[in-house]
């Protein structure tokens, strides 16, 4: 199956291994990954910090960037859902090429939750909000993470509670973020998991933040990176 | 007595005790959201406290919701109510005066505040009261009528353990169904202590923290009160326009004695308080209750249409206040936020309001449905209305806790565009406009990004040049490391690898 | 312009092009109970509130109460003018019977109150006082400490919705679902405040 992979804007600068990351995934299980070159960002800051005509031109342009995609697949559960729930809302009538969340291509269209992984660590999940409440991903990623060998899965108490990352809410109130980070990592670091997953970057790099600062044992990794492991 | 130091800072310390909780104008002057949720959050104990509140509710609140199969068809009943009450509001509304009237009731109508207070207070003077009570209600403390009433030599007594808490102790509300919650029982039982005695009934010299005795000791002083006052005054939780009746849902049967014992009863109601018929209220007994104090009914509810001859007051009067209710209504996107039953859920599951409690919110509405309304009643001109918008991480708990299906976060996110025109109406330019510009324009060409990531590349160490990612802009360093900028951007990765391909192809 | 023809006209230009939703009405409006289910589980849900629930024949109401009230040791007990007399044939404290109407400060000073009421939810756990036969003012189930309430097992309903279609709006309604309570102490809930500490109710089967 062809795949148009859209990297968001962030990961491309900063976290440019969970792309290649979900690339490695994707091929694994047989699909033809494009990479179309003009894509920059799906507008969610610009929408959520009160520009949605910037933000519409964004979307307009991610539009015509992925027009005729099969399947846009995204390693960001919050992208994905700016995109499925509110372009139309800054883009009237603007049409998009289905879009899907990593774990939600895997195991939706794919119908795979055995990605051939092994990953020998223990790891506890982060939901991260609109992966949970907008996107309504659910089990999904869980029940890629269980299907990796070696991995252990510990559960993570207040899982449903945002980390307090928000896009620009981490630096508008930034104190009341960190004070969120804070607490997500310390229930992170409360189940002895050497990792803390999630299928954000954005989250991940907030927390990575909090728990660098605090000299907290523990390392962060996007889903797609454990799924990519075959260590 | 010694007293723990915590407590001289949120309540002015040997100041003679504060009748009236400060009515939303005196919020004004308040820091902006981000300094006051600075300061809540360096309360350990407020922090200690409000965690301890928020995480018992969540719990109970799940089950109450849980064992109802049918919540989602309830919840979908009760915004389509509301929807639809508002929808026909005028004909609700003279519907209402017209049922109310013929049982009884005298409905007065109120544009703004201090209209409201007025007929308040000319009523409360007719009766020649020094004294009277009240049940908690969101729309007094809105309009002020404490202190509207205490201008005029009349003295106001709140009789929810919560507001009494509150009221003796000289605070603010910051919660609006358990306007204490930012205190614990201790700090409960030394406000008792100490002031009770000043305002009529002192409390047992032996008083406990046990939440048993402190509840008694606001019986025993309350019941004078109750006994003797002729006026009382009231909110209500619904109006059902068909046939005139009020509605108060409460727990501790002060509202059953301000509503059943005075002589005289005056309510205030927010117009969209309405319900078309009565037959409604099998939809909002049902949602409340569970999504307030998480019970599957709360211990008492009153309903009284006009005056019932030989049971209750024989003088009953209501008054409707707009107060900024219209200016929400015209909004089309911000007008779901008047389907509210002030249940509080939103403010429960919230993580922002957890971490620094309801004051920072400089409102009688605070939390995530604070911070919608406050905006939408007032607009957005003031710098502190405009500031609640963006005190939210976004999360979406609030919208999945919703009773009423407000979708919060929608109009969270309209709400910072109304805030973002306003200044940008007055061209006050601003450090994030022009951010916010500069990022669309880098975004607005991939040639343009990959310029960028190379001079941020460039920058190397961490990431203190790529000011046009999200969340990346300002003060994130206060708490966090910054990541280290990687030595190539997957772009750049991938544009050698699609090179890479193509020489190995041209090759084979 | 009066501030009602104000309001009304602010109203009138907000909602120029709203539309009225057709409300969704999905929810369940009965149980799939039967009588005697709908006992058990009303006894159930009342108990969850710490009220006394005992469940008795008509033949026993008159003992009952009587015993109740020397259980508790009340030195005094109201009831509404027309309570049937038959009911306090075993009460050996003093009996007020409200006619003519006693005064809140005479209430205060009485122990306890025996009434009836009119609807009760099983699911919820809810009894529904309208002021009707046997029920009495609003006050007189109020201030006194002990409030032994009879629910006829015929008046018995399982949800709110069919509760809320017996009622009669005109009347005042007082709904009670256990004794007067309080969450405002760090949210947790805790019986007894302003309202009677102590419910007994007497379902009549």
């Amino acid at each position: 199956m062809r795949v148009s992979l859209f990297i968001t804007c962030l990961a491309d600068t900063l976290f440019p291994d969970v792309g290649k990351a979900t690339i490695t995934v994707l091929e694994r299980l047989g699909c033809d990954v494009d990479f179309p070159v003009a894509q920059t960002c799906c507008g969610q800051m610009h929408l959520n910090t009160g520009y949605p005509e910037l933000a519409g031109g964004l979307v307009r342009s991610f539009a015509e960037t992925f027009a005729g995609s099969e399947a846009v697949v995204l390693p960001s559960g919050s992208c994905a859902a700016m995109l499925r729930h509110h372009a139309d809302r800054v883009a009237e009538g603007i049409e998009l090429p289905p879009v899907y969340e990593l774990s939600e291509f895997l195991i939706d269209v794919l119908g795979v939750t055995d990605v051939g992984a092994r990953f020998p660590h223990t790891v506890t999940y982060h939901p991260t909000c609109h992966s949970l409440r907008l996107l309504g991903v659910g089990e999904r990623p869980y029940r890629l993470l269980r299907e990796v060998e070696g991995l252990e899965l510990r559960e993570l108490p207040g899982a449903d509670e945002c980390c307090g990352f928000g896009g620009t809410f981490a630096v508008k109130n930034a104190e009341t973020s960190s004070a969120m980070g804070q607490d997500k990592v310390a229930a992170a670091v409360g189940t002895g998991a050497e990792i803390l997953c999630a299928s954000d970057s954005s989250c991940l790099m907030h927390l990575a933040g909090v728990a660098g600062r605090e000299h907290a044992p523990l390392r962060t990794m996007h889903l797609a990176e454990i799924l990519a492991s075959t260590g | 007595m010694s007293r723990p130091a915590r407590h001289d800072r949120r309540r002015r310390g040997t100041e003679p005790v504060r009748l009236h909780p400060k009515p939303d104008q005196a919020f004004l002057g308040m820091p902006a959201f981000p300094d006051a949720a600075r300061v809540a959050l360096g309360d350990q104990q407020l922090r200690a406290n409000l965690r301890h509140a928020t995480h018992t509710i969540r719990a109970k609140r799940l089950n109450a919701v849980g064992e109802m199969p049918d919540w989602q068809d309830l919840r979908m009943a009760a915004a389509g109510i509301k929807d639809e009450t508002l929808a026909h509001l005028d004909d609700y509304l003279v519907q209402f005066e017209q049922a109310a009237t013929a049982a009884g009731a005298t409905v007065h109508w109120a544009v703004d505040a201090e209209e409201a207070c007025r007929i308040g207070v000319e009523i409360a003077q007719r009766h020649r009261a020094r004294d009277v009570i009240k049940v908690k209600s969101m729309a007094t403390q809105e309009i002020g009528l404490n202190e509207a009433l205490e201008a005029h030599g009349i003295h106001a007594w709140e009789t929810d353990l919560a507001e009494l808490i509150v009221q003796l102790g000289g605070d603010t509300p910051s919660h609006f169904l358990v306007p204490a919650i930012h205190r614990n029982r201790d700090e409960i039982r030394d406000i008792f202590t100490e002031r009770m005695g000043q305002v009529g009934r002192a409390a047992p010299d032996d008083l406990t923290s046990e939440p048993r005795r402190l509840a008694e000791a606001a019986r025993l002083h309350l019941r004078e009160k109750f006994l003797s006052t002729t006026v009382a005054f009231s909110g209500a939780n619904f109006a059902i326009a068909e046939t005139g009746t009020l509605v108060v849902v409460e727990s501790e049967g002060n509202g059953r004695m301000c509503l059943t014992l005075p002589d005289v009863l005056v309510s205030v109601v927010g117009i969209e308080k309405l319900l078309p018929s009565f037959a409604d209220l099998e939809v909002f007994l049902q949602v409340l209750p569970r999504s307030s104090t998480a019970e599957r009914m709360n211990p008492y509810t009153t309903m009284w249409t006009g005056v019932s001859p030989g049971d209750g007051p024989q003088e009953v009067h209501v008054i409707l206040i707009d107060n900024g209710r219209t200016r929400a209504l015209a909004d089309e996107v911000g007008r779901q936020a008047l389907r509210c039953i002030r249940c509080s859920a939103c403010l429960n599951v919230c993580p922002v309001y957890e971490r620094v409690g309801g004051h920072a919110y400089g409102s009688v509405y605070p939390g995530p449905i604070g911070a919608i309304l406050n905006p939408l009643l007032h607009g957005v001109t003031d710098e502190h209305d405009a500031q609640l918008p963006f005190a939210s991480s976004l999360c979406g708990a609030c919208y999945e806790a919703c009773p009423v299906a407000i979708d919060i976060p929608s109009v969270l996110i309209d709400q910072r565009a109304a805030a973002v025109r306003e200044k940008a109406h007055h061209r006050v330019p601003t450090a994030e406009s022009v951010a916010m510009k500069a990022a669309a324009w880098t975004f607005g060409d991939a040639k343009r990004l990959a310029r960028a990531q190379k001079t941020a590349s460039l920058g190397r160490g961490v990431a203190r040049h790529v000011g046009w990612l999200p969340g990346m802009l300002g003060g994130w360093t206060s708490s966090r490391d910054l990541p280290e900028v990687p030595r190539q951007s997957f772009r750049a990765w991938w544009s050698q690898r699609e090179d890479t391909a193509t020489v190995k192809a041209l090759e084979e | 312009m009066s501030s009602r023809e104000r309001i009304l006209s602010s109203v009138r230009t907000a909602i120029t092009g709203a539309t009225a939703p057709v409300v969704p009405r999905g929810y369940a409006d009965r149980l799939e109970l039967d009588a005697a289910g709908q006992i058990a589980l009303l006894v159930e849900r009342i108990r969850d509130y710490k009220a006394d629930v005992r469940v008795i024949s008509q033949a026993d109401l008159a003992r009952t109460i009587g015993n109740v009230l020397g259980e508790r040791s009340a030195s005094s007990v109201v009831v509404p003018a027309d309570l049937d007399p038959q009911w306090l044939t075993t009460v050996t404290c003093e009996v007020l019977r409200d006619d003519p109407p006693l005064d809140a400060r005479r209430l205060d000073q009485v122990s306890a109150v025996v009434t009836s009421s009119a609807v009760s939810v099983a699911l919820t756990g809810t009894i529904v006082l309208d002021a009707g036969t046997a029920q009495g003012r609003r006050v007189i189930s109020l201030i006194p400490d002990l409030h032994i309430c009879v629910v006829p097992a015929q008046t018995i309903v399982g949800t709110v919705p069919e509760a809320v279609r017996r009622l009669d709006p005109v009347r005042p309604l007082t709904w009670i679902s256990g004794p007067s309570a309080t969450s405002d102490i760090e949210l947790n809930r805790v019986e007894g405040v302003h309202g009677p500490r102590n419910l007994v109710v007497l379902i009549v089967n």
